[in-house]
């Protein structure tokens, strides 16, 4: 029974880079689970039931986070000190404020029964998500531009955009309730 | 020098058990590592789901069971899986359609009220687990001891853990609790295709799931799944029920809803219509009581329109579970279905429809999760080699926090074993306990949710307010139940965590049942034993007592005539015993003084037989 790591690329046998096979990550994942399941250690000693858990515990968590990019970008940054995560993304960007700004007089004017302010919800709810599908964009930039270069600055960089993802994000995902559950 | 022993041993079996709503199966996988049903006392492999205690103080499960449904209603119960792992208060819309009677007093554990006696309903399963545990030993000669358990994929933590209990107080070792769905996956998959999704529409006599799996090479990954864990056949049974019973009420001019006997004997009567339903498109509920008789004539048109909210019940869990497992409809190469209610030709054309594929029927509905379950007890006992199983947690989990906010830790669908840390401090200064309230479900606020447990952690040094550090680990383990551990951040030593479920029984009180049943369950093993040996001794005396009057007998010298009629006479001593081995010995030991006997015998009526013959 080695110990296994608690750090999910090391767990994986990966370099920790942002840009990620993920067929490979899969077939990966695969290998490890036949290795640490726990289905494998039912009529083993207690400790090494344990050792079997504890294992493909964080196994399952690594394999959840590595696969999604935001969540693996997440991971990384935090490995690197840059652990700010939810607070970055409750202030408004500066070059969204006057957007939000409209997007709430108009989900306040729905909310009230004032369904012509629809189309310009419908307007907005493109807008953000052209905006977060941008931001995908220069994400993966970005992902390419830290493992060819591992400068602590893209890192920075990178923090600040997946704020404003977050941000965007959360104002389609109310633009969405809105227009739908006013249909409704 | 002395070599190590080394003890290979003989693999310890593992059964399959499908402990379901309406029936009950358990299964293994044969020498060739084929997974198969093991039939009952009966000859029948599906046990009726229900449990009687007869006058004498006697508990009978199963079809014999099922008769007293009628003749006992209240000393019998069924359908006891809707009440596993639910508190009083939640099963009050259960109670106005089945003839559950709650004993008083029940809050957070429910105990049914079975004639003079209280039976929670973990014990009442476990009676059901006890006589599937005694099937398949009587069928395979050997003690069971070890079982893979299935249950619906949408069960929650506390009817997983009340599954585990019921199997604990059996006096089995519940090695693994698996989704039902996934259980049917397993046992389609394994001579069937090596890759592809597979979706799993699962309508049992209670529960709805639904899953979509991933295949690959022999592993079978659940991407997401969704259901309801009161949805299925006895809802259908009680629409026509009630439809009977107000007929019944205007035709005969009396109220009948509140005979026990006669609401069984109407459920039995629509039933039979109902399953006739599937294969004709019209027939009768006939149905007589105390001399009366009741008849209407049921068309499949008019039963669809009754039924068909509730088979509309089923296609939300599905659209949610195709777009939380990330795939589109068209990617989706198969549907498998399962569970009784699936024979239903309604909800047939709606899975086909919803998924656009035919689905597969190959397996029988009501055997293909115990099978699946055998299946799965292979692979944890090492027989089946390849195949592996990556189930998912159903529902996501959270802890209250400020404003009765939910945060969720682990999110629904994630592959389990999961974990989470989340790290807890102090409010005011020297503050030794921090309370916290762990819940299931996808709602924002804590009281829409499903209260899991509260867990206090215990004993925190004194220090000033937010201080301290509590770093809790929520695990979720391969079974989907929740384990809670803490540690206090600072001084790395353990925390201790004092556990109040929500609903459910604590540990104590399953002990106790345990202790109280387990004698009972070795006692029962043994007395079968040693009757079966009687059994074998009285066919030998039988045997030897007529050769004695065989001539061959006469031939035998003093000395194995006395030697026959010691070892007769140990025998005899031995066999109001309760050793069975020792009665077996004896038999042996008798056995092998008279081979010679038979044999001599044997020539003698072959030379008989031969001076007989004119020729």
């Amino acid at each position: 029974m080695n110990p296994v790591s608690s750090n999910y690329y090391d767990f994986f046998g990966l370099e920790h880079k942002l840009d990620l096979d993920l067929p490979d990550l899969e077939k990966r994942f695969y290998s490890l689970s036949r290795q640490y399941h726990p289905d494998r250690y039912t009529l083993k000693s207690r400790e090494e039931q344990q050792y079997a858990l504890d294992a493909t515990a964080i196994l399952n968590d690594a394999y959840r986070t590595l696969r999604d990019p935001l969540a693996r970008a997440e991971y990384l940054l935090k490995e690197n000190g840059f652990d700010i995560g939810e607070q970055g993304s409750k202030n408004v960007p500066p070059e969204l404020l006057e957007e939000v700004f409209e997007l709430n007089m108009a989900l306040e004017e729905l909310r009230g029964g004032d369904d012509s302010a629809r189309p310009a919800l419908e307007e907005a709810r493109k807008k953000f998500v052209a905006m977060r599908e941008q931001i995908d964009s220069d994400l993966r930039g970005q992902f390419t531009e830290y493992d060819r270069a591992r400068d602590r600055n893209v890192l920075a960089e990178i923090r600040g955009i997946l704020n404003r993802r977050r941000y965007v994000r959360n104002l389609v995902n109310e633009v969405e309730k809105e227009l739908t559950g006013a249909a409704a | 020098m002395t070599p190590i022993q080394i003890d290979f041993g003989k693999q310890e079996r593992v059964v399959g058990i499908d402990l379901g709503t309406t029936n009950s199966l358990v299964g293994y996988m044969d020498a060739a590592q084929h997974p198969s049903v093991i039939p009952g006392e009966d000859g029948d492999k599906l046990v009726p789901s229900v449990v009687t205690l007869t006058r004498k103080g006697d508990v009978i499960v199963g079809n014999k069971a099922r008769a007293a449904l009628i003749d006992e209603p209240d000393r019998t119960v069924y359908s006891i899986k809707r009440l596993m792992g639910r508190g009083a208060g939640d099963v009050q819309e259960e109670l106005k359609l089945f003839p559950f009677r709650i004993a008083e007093g029940s809050e957070s554990v429910i105990r049914i009220q079975l004639g003079e006696r209280t039976f929670t309903p973990p014990e009442i399963s476990a009676f059901i687990l006890r006589q599937l545990k005694k099937n398949a030993e009587a069928f395979l000669g050997e003690p069971v001891t070890k079982a893979v358990v299935t249950v619906p994929a949408y069960f929650n933590d506390a009817q997983r853990q009340a599954t585990k209990d019921a199997g604990r107080i059996a006096g089995m070792d519940v090695l693994r609790l698996v989704n039902e769905p996934t259980a049917a996956a397993l046992a389609y998959g394994l001579d069937k295709r090596r890759d592809g999704i597979v979706a799993v529409y699962d309508l049992g006599g209670g529960t709805f799931d639904i899953s979509i799996l991933k295949l690959h090479d022999g592993i079978f990954e659940v991407l997401a799944t969704n259901g309801d864990t009161h949805l299925g056949g006895d809802d259908i049974d009680n629409r026509l029920i009630h439809i009977a019973l107000e007929d019944v009420h205007s035709e005969w001019g009396k109220d009948i809803s509140h005979y026990g006997d006669a609401v069984q004997t109407l459920r039995r009567a629509v039933i039979e219509a109902k399953e006739r339903l599937s294969f004709v498109p019209a027939t009768n509920i006939e149905f007589a009581y105390k001399g009366k008789k009741y008849q209407r004539e049921i068309t499949r048109e008019v039963f669809e329109k009754l039924i068909a909210d509730i088979v509309d019940r089923t296609l939300g869990p599905c659209r949610n579970c195709i777009k939380d497992a990330g795939v589109a409809v068209e990617q989706i190469d198969e549907v498998v279905l399962v569970g009784g209610s699936t024979r239903i030709p309604m909800v047939r054309n709606a899975v086909e429809t919803l998924f656009r594929a035919k689905p597969h029927t190959d397996l029988n509905p009501d055997e293909v999760v115990a099978l699946g379950a055998a299946v799965q007890a292979g692979i944890l006992s090492g027989t089946v080699e390849n195949q592996l199983l990556l189930d998912v947690t159903p529902l996501s989990l959270g802890i209250e926090t400020m404003g009765g906010v939910v945060s969720k830790l682990i999110h629904r669908n994630s592959t389990i074993p999961a974990s989470a840390t989340e790290t807890f401090t102090t409010a005011v200064d020297g503050q030794r306990n921090v309370l916290i309230h762990v819940l299931q479900g996808e709602r924002e606020l804590a009281k829409d949710n499903r209260s899991l447990a509260r867990f206090d952690l215990k004993d925190i040094d004194p220090l000033p307010a937010g201080m301290a550090r509590i770093e809790v680990r929520f695990l979720i383990d391969a079974n989907g139940i929740l384990n809670v551990t803490a540690r206090d951040a600072r001084t790395g030593k353990e925390q201790s965590v004092d556990i109040k479920p929500s609903y459910g029984l604590t540990d104590e009180q399953v002990e106790a049942m345990i202790s109280e049943s387990i004698d009972r369950a070795e006692e029962d093993f043994r007395a079968r034993q040693v009757a079966e040996a009687r059994v074998e001794a009285d066919r030998i005396l039988a045997a030897v007592d007529k050769a004695k009057q065989n001539d061959a007998y006469l031939d035998l010298t003093d000395q194995e005539r006395n030697d026959i009629t010691r070892a007769l006479n140990e025998l005899l001593v031995v066999y109001h015993s309760d050793d069975h081995l020792l009665i077996r010995a004896k038999i042996e030991q008798l056995n092998n003084l008279t081979m010679k006997l038979a044999e001599n015998m044997i020539n003698t009526a072959v030379s008989s037989a031969l001076k007989g013959t004119k020729i």
